[in-house]
């Protein structure tokens, strides 16, 4: 027999408070207003006193509302038909399907025990050069793409869930432009790929408590489909405006803020998602890529900075291309000696290469006299960039691989480049 | 014993608040009881009736009016023989045993014994009966792997003790008696092989406290040779993210020239854990041809894991290290990172609505981290041996800057400072150890005189270097360019080494020595060459037989030949 409670006590923000009895911490319950029912979550028990966080926000809840409380935790639909579907921060759909309900599993699942964890070793291919040479994306990694706000990050995401060589793909999207999400829906559309997807997501307007449930839902679901046997491929955008809306609920609960008002465990929540992270013996792998914008461009802010604490490496995205320089992958020494015999070595001459023209441009600003050597790296930078960096350059990686070395032979002679003689007498292309 | 009880009155996350019905002790542990669930938390604050208590697991379904337990113990660590070669979590539960019972996740509320009762032990006596005996003296060992595990009195024990009974050479089980001791009370006491021992206090029974002289050998050349550390001294590596920390503290816990290494990885990625958790097996310890396995134990509370057991898992490291100290033996802790930590405890204090100090970290962040660092030391055992621990935290400095509370407090209370630069990370050069920046109070295994020499070298060469970046190697003189390309040479040659390789990632102390001798004599000789381009050419050769050098076998043909080879070429440059 459920009680239903109709005197609330306190309105503040998001959070409401009412004098119950039998509630468990962390419980669901049901707030009936006059727009509605709402859920809200139980986030403090202090006496008889019981405090709710409202999801949809605490704006036009009565006193005299009435409270139901369901008796069990934040839970999601968990099952084949989530395939192709989107789904809001609290799990309700926004496509025109029906309301899931069947196989409802809790959203706070156990950390994995290190000792079951393996040592990561598949490469996911993406067709983007930069990142299949360069710095290779790994099965059960985990990634952020750290870029400033205007840069196409978005784009690159979609590009990644249309090509990447995984069975599923859950995409979180957090404090989305209502306009970025129609793109990237349209887009997966278009490619075919959104029935391979499921998404979760909050848009810039939504209620700000469901931004904090969308890495959840997403992270939740795919552990699931991993377990079960599914490589799982995770993009989660942006995940700074996930920290902003852990600030901005921190901030209303008179939590002390500790860094520029992020709350003092921002390290530890932004770390529980990414450890989601995991490739299971003899199952599936849940890899994750977030967008981390930078405000102001700045890798210290507490935001990118305790990420790339959690993260295993990260991508720059400047000036719409993956930088070379900043962007590390930990763990491409895992998988790149396996690929190629040559992917090693072109990686590194090609970026050396490529520091080598950054150098000789700054020469060349300064008023230098050009050698016959700059105009080579001159060139070779030109190609470089059009032919291996832009984003739009859809390769797989062995064609990347000959292209680079197509790149070279059209811009230096074989002893040029530094690269080993087995390897230049077996790949150089023919003139 | 009669339990105390409490009943749950207040939740607020991993914080609870409980109306206990009539007494309890500050720190003891307590469990919160929900159907099957115990979920195990520590008191941290009591007020009037009210006890507050940090829960070390989530605390989701738990309702007000819950019973909860109150043992009247503190957190403790069990020790005894098996603790060798085993992968603990933060409150000294086995992982791979949690494993092989409970599948991939880690439920909450499970735990198991941190030792195996079920294995025999041959037991050999080192005492008799009639004996009197105190607090940490040996009554006999047991063989553990490579070592003689003492087996002691244990530490809790005060005053003397007569030996009432001991047994004979044996086999035992961690849970048979092997001692009877009668106390000054009258009393018989009786002494098993493994006790509890409460994580959080220091192990005191020993005769003094010796200065740490002894160096601690790595085996990095940036170490031994500028900043070297000592057994039962202390060090510290901050520096940001990518630079290098954590390789730095896989490499020391491989090399390092101590009996046992306890790594405590604490809130950081489970991945690198695993790393080294299926490689320490694997890897042979070249001075003991044993499996490394055999000599480390890892603590391991990664970042996922439940943030309060994060503060539980260094005191647990470090408690353990104790042990074996008192056995003798040196020992290192490694922390990756204090900084999470620190963290743990910032949230806490919050939690608690504390004043708040720099940066929202609580007031006594510092002394508690003095109190952690100078729990390492060398010991004057009461038989007389000695034993020492040695204590090495990373901190992960928020934005890479040093100036913030968690660096600050440590490089208050460390012996040594290994700072890592972006910079040098930037521009791979690893070990990532800012040469000028770091410091060490300890003398190493060289020449402290010569260290000094070329310290002083290397900081008028990086003024050098700053000049050449305004004015061009034009704008600079030829003695000073030669000073700026020896400097760059030390630094290739000798500062940097190559974490991956079998020969170079380890350098031994006599090998240092040699080649630091030979090194400093060449940057201190004056050079005979007159042109910009023939002294970077020259310095150029040198650098790439010193480099080849480094991948050489210490004393074998090749080693001595290039050495002959690089001699050759600096009497042509000479």
């Amino acid at each position: 027999m459920q009680k239903i409670y109709t005197k609330i006590d306190q309105v503040s923000g998001n959070v409401i408070a009412l004098a119950a009895d039998d509630v468990a911490y962390g419980e669901l319950a049901i707030v009936s207003t006059a727009q509605g029912d709402a859920l809200a979550e139980v986030i403090r028990i202090e006496g008889d006193l019981v405090f709710l966080q409202v999801y949809s926000g605490g704006a036009g809840i009565s006193t005299r509302d009435e409270v139901r409380f369901l008796g069990y935790g934040m839970q999601v639909s968990f099952s084949e038909n989530l395939l192709g579907r989107i789904f809001n921060g609290a799990g309700q759909p926004l496509d025109n399907g029906p309301q899931l309900t069947d196989c409802m599993i809790e959203i706070n699942t156990p950390s994995v025990n290190p000792a079951c964890r393996i040592i990561p070793s598949k490469m996911i291919r993406t067709g983007i050069p930069m990142i299949d040479v360069f710095n290779t994306l790994v099965m059960s990694q985990k990634l952020p793409i750290f870029s400033i706000a205007g840069e196409p990050y978005n784009e690159l995401l979609a590009r990644i869930a249309m090509q990447a060589e995984v069975d599923l793909i859950v995409i979180g999207g957090m404090g989305l432009k209502y306009n970025d999400y129609l793109t990237l829906k349209q887009t997966l559309e278009d490619g075919g790929a959104l029935g391979n997807s499921i998404f979760f997501v909050h848009t810039a307007a939504d209620p700000v408590v469901e931004c904090l449930l969308v890495p959840d839902m997403a992270l939740t679901v795919a552990e699931r489909f991993a377990v079960e046997g599914k490589n799982v491929l995770v993009l989660l955008t942006d995940m700074t405006n996930f920290a902003d809306a852990m600030k901005e609920i921190a901030i209303t609960m008179e939590q002390v803020p500790s860094n520029r008002g992020y709350p003092g465990d921002l390290y530890s929540q932004l770390a529980r998602r990414y450890e989601k992270a995991v490739d299971f013996e003899g199952a599936g792998s849940v890899t994750t890529l977030g967008v981390t914008t930078m405000p102001g461009d700045d890798v210290t802010h507490p935001v990118p900075d305790n990420t790339g604490y959690i993260t295993e490496g990260q991508y720059y995205l400047r000036d719409g291309r993956i930088d070379p320089f900043g962007s590390l992958s930990r763990l491409k020494q895992l998988v790149n000696k396996d690929s190629r015999e040559d992917h090693r070595d072109v990686m590194d001459a090609m970026i050396r290469l490529y520091a080598q023209t950054r150098e000789t441009l700054e020469k060349r600003a300064m008023g230098f006299k050009m050698s016959d050597w700059d105009d080579k790296l001159v060139r070779f930078g030109e190609l470089f960039e059009a032919e291996i960096m832009d984003l739009s350059v859809n390769i797989p990686l062995e064609a990347a691989l000959d292209r680079c070395w197509s790149i070279c032979a059209r811009c230096f002679d074989k002893d040029e480049v530094g690269m080993r003689s087995a390897l230049i007498d077996k790949f150089w292309p023919a003139a | 014993m009669a339990v105390q009880t409490g009943k749950i009155e207040s939740i607020n996350g991993n914080l609870i608040g409980v109306l206990f019905d009539s007494y309890v002790r500050q720190n003891e542990v307590a469990y919160a009881v929900r159907g099957e669930e115990r979920l195990k938390a520590e008191v941290i604050r009591i007020r009037g009736n009210k006890a507050e208590l940090q829960v070390f697991e989530d605390t989701a379904g738990l309702k007000r009016g819950d019973r909860v337990e109150f043992t009247g113990q503190l957190l403790s660590v069990q020790v005894g023989p098996g603790l060798l070669g085993m992968t603990y979590d933060g409150l000294q539960n086995p992982l791979n045993k949690l494993a092989d019972a409970h599948g991939v996740f880690l439920k909450r509320g499970i735990s198991l014994p941190p030792l195996d009762g079920s294995k025999s032990w041959t037991f050999e006596p080192l005492m008799v009966e009639g004996d009197t005996v105190r607090a940490g003296d040996w009554l006999g060992w047991v063989q553990e792997g490579l070592f003689e595990h003492k087996i002691m009195v244990p530490f809790h024990f005060r005053g003397a003790y007569t030996i009432h009974s001991l047994v004979q050479k044996g086999q035992y089980k961690i849970d048979d008696t092997v001692a009877v001791l009668k106390g000054e009370d009258g009393f018989d006491h009786l002494v098993t092989m493994s006790f509890d021992w409460p994580v959080k206090l220091s192990v005191e029974a020993f005769q003094e406290r010796l200065m740490p002289e002894e160096p601690l050998v790595i085996g990095t050349r940036a170490i031994d040779t500028f900043f070297p550390v000592v057994k039962g001294g202390t060090f510290c590596i901050p520096g940001p993210f990518g630079a290098g920390k954590t390789v730095l503290q896989h490499i020391t816990s491989r090399h390092a020239t101590v009996d046992i290494v306890i790594v405590a990885a604490c809130g950081e990625r489970a991945g690198e854990v695993v790393e080294l958790m299926q490689e320490f097996p694997e890897l042979i310890d070249p001075r003991t041809g044993r499996s490394l396995m055999e000599r480390t134990i890892v603590i391991c509370n990664t970042s996922s894991m439940p943030t309060a057991a994060r503060e539980a898992s260094v005191y647990t490291g470090v408690a353990l290290g104790e042990y074996y100290r008192q056995m003798g033996l040196d020992v290192l802790v490694l922390a990756d990172s204090t900084s999470r930590w620190a963290q743990a405890l910032r949230e806490m204090s919050g939690k608690l609505e504390e004043i708040p100090g720099e940066e929202a970290f609580p007031a006594y962040l510092e002394s508690r981290i003095a109190a952690f660092y100078e729990r390492a030391g060398v010991v004057k055992l009461n038989n007389g041996e000695t034993g020492t621990l040695s204590i090495g935290g990373t901190v992960s400095p928020a934005g890479g800057n040093f100036e913030e509370p968690v660096t600050q407090s440590t490089l208050k209370v460390v012996g040594a400072f290994h700072g890592l630069s972006k910079a040098r990370a930037d521009a791979r050069r690893f070990p990532s150890i800012d040469p000028l920046e770091s410091w060490s109070k300890y003398q190493g295994v060289v020449d402290p005189q010569r260290v000094a020499t070329v310290r002083a070298m290397m900081k008028s060469a990086d003024e050098i270097r700053q000049m050449m970046t305004v004015v061009g190697e034009e704008g600079v003189s030829l003695d000073d360019f030669i000073l700026y390309l020896k400097a760059e040479l030390l630094d290739s040659v000798y500062l940097q080494q190559n974490a991956f390789d079998d020969v170079d990632s380890y350098c031994s102390e006599e090998r240092q020595k040699y080649v630091f001798n030979l090194l400093s004599d060449l940057l201190v000789a004056k050079s005979a060459v007159t042109a910009k381009e023939d002294a970077r050419s020259f310095f150029n050769q040198l650098r790439q037989a010193f480099v080849d050098w480094n991948y050489l076998a210490w004393d074998s043909d090749e080693f001595r030949a290039k050495e002959a080879e690089i001699t050759e070429l600096l009497a042509s440059g000479n």
